[in-house]
């Protein structure tokens, strides 16, 4: 038996290797998928631009001006003479904020009193608008908490090493983009895993129903199972190497720290690909054109990465669609991957994931078998 | 389950197979015994359910009524130990094209459980009928229509399989190379081995011991080509070359004494009995106003055996 599925998959391999495209395709596009994703998907927000107008043209105005552009954040690149000069600017979508210092900035904050800035986002890209607004409440407090601190070192000097606390709380903020990334790397992994495995099925099996091969191969002593895992088999050596140079791209280019057990990787990666591998077969089997089995492919991919957890969290999903999340296997996967990467985690307590996938896998493997036989009738 | 049960059980033998895909049926109640060593040409217009015929008889699709054995094994129930006795060539060229000869030959050969020495004989063996002795490296693809034929079927005799079965294998190569690849299944058929071989093309019906014709799904006649040649045609046959063919042919079968009148072209071939075939149908043509050419008595071909088999009207012509 595995002499047979061996033959098979010797043979995928030397087509493999025949097909110029395949071997960039399968190479390339996965690791260019991961760079894109990794780039353009951080929630990260830099060079807004903004149109400003100071009224009190104090060096306290111009020193917090200073640290909006300095934060790297921000671009001024209207400097306005008039509140209308800001509408303007704002609906002609010139500018993404504005901002405008009311004359008296300056002496509020000499007087410890609290000194307020007006700002205004466009909206129409709310994502953006928010996390800018982040950053501006966050340069503002930071600002804020020096002018305390300068006060305090004035009336109160030892006092003052009660406050680090203050400076503290931006951390977070700043490392927000680099924690996103962290954050969304591992889950891009999987993602890409799966919808390679998702393609690579098609084009293995309906490529042969399509070209007549398949009966050839029915009349060879070859058992559909036999068949199914031949076919399997290049697929998922593909995937897993795929899997493992991206986790190395990861590790060697995003600087992510990877401090958990690389058996439970391991393991997660097999049992992924072996239940995305089942999906795939059951699609293949069950289709006659490659067309069909993309379509169909299409409409699994989207609900499996809505509703994985790779963008939104599954937690605040409706109740009836959590349940549904159960039976992707990409929701398992992510948990593996960022709870290795991320927090260390071993098998002990990533079993029940593994568990999950194992039986998926399981099932949906004798489910394709059972569609294989049933196609030839 | 044991192959061989002695010599009357056939080499294949199909008992009222029947194949219906949703309410069309494709195959319908065919019986039909080949004996031992035969070359069974298996005959009928495209879409006469050949194929699905044989897809049955090798087990890749579930007939819906009917029972097959083949080599004494029952196909239905034991599809998976048939394999080893038999030989498959499908309709559609099903070698890989983007694998060499000889890789095409090694995957196939290993699926068959053969290894090390045996395989490599048996590869070069195959290269050698399919006359591609040293071109075991060139890619499939690049072969021409011919050489691919024979690759296919060096491929499928790479077990040695007491049973061949060929669906079309000669279909759109040209007739120099029909011969060659004919001449290869008796050579096969000399060792011993039973053939069933389809084809639409009425020109390689000699080339068989035995026709089996269908049409429709049925099974029409069955026979050698001598015997449905002249067992079939009922009395004389004479053609009749003359003007409004159609017109003509309606006419001609109120006639008494004629049995069937089938149109080839703007000639009509005209099956009589006991009458001066001549001067009666020259007089009931002219009767009617239609000029007549000639009229000569002629030997029946497959070609009016198939007309009279499958009624003129639902005839196709074959394809050639
Ligand atoms: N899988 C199928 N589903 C539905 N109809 C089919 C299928 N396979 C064949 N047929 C129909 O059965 C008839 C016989 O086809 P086939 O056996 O291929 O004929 P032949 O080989 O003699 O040309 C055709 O009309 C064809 O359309
Ligand atoms: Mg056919």
């Amino acid at each position: 038996m595995l002499r047979r599925v061996f033959r098979l998959l010797v043979k995928e391999l030397l087509q493999i290797r025949r097909d110029r495209f395949a071997l960039i395709g399968l190479c390339a596009f996965p690791i260019m998928e991961l760079l894109i994703y990794a780039y353009a998907a951080s929630f990260e927000v830099r060079n807004v631009t903004m149109a400003v107008l100071d009224r009190d043209h104090s060096q306290e105005s111009r020193e917090f001006l200073s640290h909006l552009v300095a934060s790297g954040r921000f671009k001024i690149t209207v400097i306005a003479r008039d509140p209308g000069d800001i509408v303007r600017s704002i609906d002609s979508s010139n500018v993404g904020a504005a901002l405008q210092i009311n004359a008296g900035f300056a002496e509020l904050l000499q007087k410890g009193r609290n000194a307020p800035v007006q700002v205004i986002f466009d909206g129409t890209d709310s994502n953006t608008a928010l996390i800018a607004r982040g950053y501006i409440e966050e340069i503002v407090a930071g600002l804020a908490g020096d002018r305390l601190r300068n006060r305090l070192n004035h009336l109160a000097p030892r006092l003052t090493p009660l406050l680090p606390e203050v400076r503290l709380a931006q951390r977070p903020w700043y490392n927000r983009d680099l924690r996103s990334r962290w954050f969304f790397v591992p889950g891009v992994i999987g993602a890409i895993a799966l919808v390679e495995v998702l393609c690579l099925g098609p084009v293995l099996v309906v490529r042969e129903r399509e070209s007549g091969t398949l009966e050839q191969l029915i009349v060879t002593p070859l058992r559909p199972i036999e068949m199914l895992l031949g076919k399997a088999a290049p697929i998922f050596l593909i995937g897993l190497i795929n899997v493992f140079l991206l986790v190395a791209i990861a590790i060697a280019w995003f600087r992510l720290p990877f401090s958990g057990s690389v058996s439970a990787l391991l393991a997660g990666t097999v049992l992924f690909l072996f239940s995305t591998l089942g999906i795939s077969l059951l699609l293949s089997t069950s289709s006659s054109t490659i067309q069909q089995a993309f379509a169909m492919g299409f409409f699994f991919v989207i609900p499996a990465l809505a509703l994985s957890g790779l963008i939104f969290p599954i937690a605040s999903m409706p109740v009836a669609l959590q349940w549904l999340t159960y039976v992707d296997p990409l929701r398992y996967f992510l948990v593996v991957l960022r709870d290795t990467f991320l927090k260390g985690s071993g098998i002990d307590l990533l079993w029940p994931q593994l568990f999950a996938m194992g039986l998926l896998s399981v099932v949906l493997f004798s489910a394709s078998a059972l569609a294989f036989r049933k196609s030839l009738d | 389950m044991t192959p061989g049960n002695g010599e009357d059980a056939g080499a294949i033998r199909v008992e009222g197979l029947t194949k219906r895909f949703r309410s069309f049926t494709a195959v319908d109640n065919v019986t039909l015994l080949v004996r031992r060593g035969e070359v069974l040409g298996l005959l009928g217009p495209n879409g006469a359910g050949k194929s699905t015929l044989i897809r049955m008889l090798c087990g890749i699709m579930r007939p819906t009524a009917g029972c097959v054995h083949v080599a004494g094994i029952n196909v239905v129930e034991h599809a998976e130990a048939v394999r080893q006795h038999l030989g498959y060539v499908s309709q559609k060229f099903s070698l890989y094209d983007d694998l060499t000869a000889a890789e095409n030959l090694r995957l196939f050969g290993g699926l068959y459980g053969l290894g090390g020495q045996a395989l490599v004989a048996r590869v070069q063996w195959a290269l050698a009928i399919s006359g591609l002795d040293g071109k075991g490296d060139v890619l499939t693809r690049d072969l021409g229509g011919g050489l691919r034929r024979r690759l296919a079927l060096g491929c499928a005799m790479l077990h040695r399989p007491p049973i061949l079965i060929l669906d079309e294998p000669t279909s759109g190569i040209d007739p120099m190379l029909r011969r060659q690849f004919w001449e290869l299944i008796h050579q096969f058929a000399a060792e011993g081995v039973t053939a069933l071989v389809s084809t639409h093309y009425l020109d390689e019906a000699d080339y068989c011991n035995r026709l089996a014709l269908m049409s429709a799904g049925r099974l029409v006649a069955l026979g050698t080509p001598h015997e449905l040649r002249y067992a079939a045609a009922r009395g004389d046959l004479v053609r009749v070359e003359c003007d409004a063919p159609v017109r003509a042919a309606e006419m001609l079968k109120a006639v008494p004494g004629v049995h069937d009148v089938a149109i080839f072209g703007n000639a009509l071939h005209v099956s009589i009995t006991n009458m001066e075939p001549e001067a009666a149908l020259r007089a009931s043509l002219e009767a009617r106003g239609i000029a007549c050419m000639s009229i000569e008595a002629i030997e029946p071909s497959l070609e009016d055996v198939f007309a009279q088999r499958l009624g003129s009207d639902s005839r196709e012509e074959p394809a050639d």
